[in-house]
């Protein structure tokens, strides 16, 4: 890992809202990052998963509040990376996709194709080295797209539901691929609406609903029982948007 | 109708035949249009990209310019490169008016909205699949700027083909800065426009037939080698993966 002596962690939001017009889609979110567990932010569409990861990754910036790294702005830039829900590959071969990345990131020439053929070896795909990439299928682009980022060695890596769309087979690969990755010691923090990848992955969860950070705990805390009442409907299957008050108020303090 | 069949004849003819002056006036006509092209392409291809990826007052504006300029009547081109180029003109020293640098000029000035307004189209449609990505390696502008050309490069090959259709198709502006003087300024638009006012079918015919293939040929060329850049880097990988299916 790059920079390891000069953590870019803790990673802390303070008070951080963003808002689209008069939509407040995060509320007032206060929490902090440290090194270590393997972070699996849950809860059901709209609950501002993807747009907090985009937050903290800094391709969006909060409407107010702050979000602060440990580090200067460019370190942080070059210790982290990001794994979308849908891969997103260059029109250029695999190895060249992985290639681009680490020529961004300043690595060196000579140091590249090392970095590439290991990056690849990890997640299997070094055999299809120089196929273009819009011809692997789905399941494989999103190996490449973990690859690209492992290449990068970050210290942290936010993936946004790395899995949505894979059948269970390329879902057991990706998390091992996943698993790998942190056990290099990068700080992992990924969304998910699968439960049963929550429960295989996470070390802590934390359950948004609308924008609210609702609860924080540990993995196996938070599921043998969560404390707050939209977290253990949600856990039970229930849809949290049937779940009205009197007078069909929300039962949630919403904006 | 004897009358084209007769033209129609004489053309062949003159193309099967090698025509020395219409080799010379197809080979400056080529020359002219390449040349503005390339020039218009360098320009173009780089602005209209720039015009997605950079933000700053007034870009609408010229957005919606450049496509305005898509439709830009030659012969107002062709009038305006004339007064700039003209002895009293601001451009008059350099002694271009009635040069196949004027025609340059011109043809450059047509061509250059149509390559910049499509690239913008084009390079704005793949920012918006690469953009979350690029930002997230940390590309800038700048180097997002040329990784966009080179990725959409076999689509920009059609705003490049557009650019080449309209300069060798294009009359009015080549006439007035070029005067089509013979064995000078003379290329296939003009000729053809001068060979039909005199009478002269066979020629004009000629020209018009080769005009057409050229035009033809290089659409052909410009998709095939697409195709073929296209195929070779499928076939190079995909055969492998066939290859293990089977076994």
């Amino acid at each position: 890992m790059e920079n390891m002596n000069t953590s870019i962690l803790p990673l802390a939001l303070n008070n951080v809202s963003f808002q689209i017009g008069e939509m407040r889609l995060i509320k007032d979110m206060t929490c902090e990052f440290n090194t270590g567990p393997c972070t699996t932010v849950i809860g059901p569409n709209g609950a501002g998963k993807s747009l907090l990861l985009r937050l903290c990754h800094g391709l969006i910036l909060p409407s107010s509040g702050n979000i602060t790294w440990q580090a200067d702005e460019a370190a942080v830039t070059t210790a982290q990376a990001m794994v979308f829900q849908r891969p997103i590959m260059l029109r250029r071969t695999v190895a060249a996709n992985v290639d681009y990345a680490l020529k961004l990131r300043g690595v060196p020439r000579n140091k590249r194709q090392d970095r590439i053929n290991s990056a690849l070896s990890q997640v299997g795909l070094k055999r299809l080295l120089d196929t273009p990439a819009h011809v692997l299928s789905v399941g494989e682009q999103q190996k490449l797209a973990l690859a690209r980022a492992w290449a990068l060695k970050p210290e942290v890596l936010f993936l946004d539901e790395p899995t949505a769309s894979l059948d269970p087979a390329a879902t057991h690969d990706v998390e091992e691929i996943i698993q790998a990755i942190h056990n290099e010691g990068t700080r992992i923090i990924m969304t998910t609406h699968d439960l049963g990848q929550a429960r295989r992955m996470a070390d802590e969860v934390m359950f948004l609903h609308r924008g609210r950070l609702l609860e924080r705990a540990a993995a196996k805390e938070f599921f043998a029982g969560p404390k707050n009442d939209l977290a253990q409907a949600f856990l039970q299957g229930e849809l949290l948007w049937w779940r009205l008050g009197k007078d069909n108020r929300r039962l949630e303090n919403d904006d | 109708m004897n009358d084209f069949g007769d033209a129609l004849a004489a053309a062949a003819t003159l193309v099967v035949s090698g025509n020395p002056e219409l080799i010379e006036i197809v080979s400056l006509s080529l020359k002219v249009s390449f040349s503005a092209v390339l020039i218009a392409s360098v320009i173009g291809l780089p602005l209209g990209a720039a015009l997605v990826l950079f933000r700053f007052p007034g870009r609408l504006s010229i957005v919606v310019m450049l496509n305005a300029l898509m439709g830009l009547p030659p012969v107002v081109v062709g009038l305006i490169v004339y007064l700039l180029l003209s002895r009293a003109g601001p451009l008059g020293i350099l002694g271009l008016l009635f040069t196949p640098y004027a025609m340059i000029i011109a043809q450059t000035i047509l061509v250059t909205p149509i390559i910049a307004a499509l690239t913008r189209q084009l390079v704005e449609d793949l920012w918006t699949e690469y953009e979350e990505q690029l930002r997230s390696l940390g590309a800038g502008p700048f180097r997002a700027l040329p990784t966009l050309l080179w990725d959409g490069r076999f689509s920009l090959v059609t705003a490049v083909l557009a650019g080449f259709g309209r300069a060798s198709a294009e009359v009015g502006a080549v006439m007035i800065v070029g005067g089509n003087i013979d064995h000078v300024t003379r290329v296939m638009t003009t000729a053809i426009a001068l060979e039909v006012s005199k009478g002269d079918l066979a020629l004009a015919l000629g020209l018009g037939m080769i005009l057409l293939a050229l035009s033809a040929s290089i659409n052909a060329a410009a998709f095939l080698l697409r195709d073929i850049t296209r195929y070779n880097k499928r076939s190079r990988t995909i055969s492998p993966r066939v290859t293990k299916w089977k076994t």
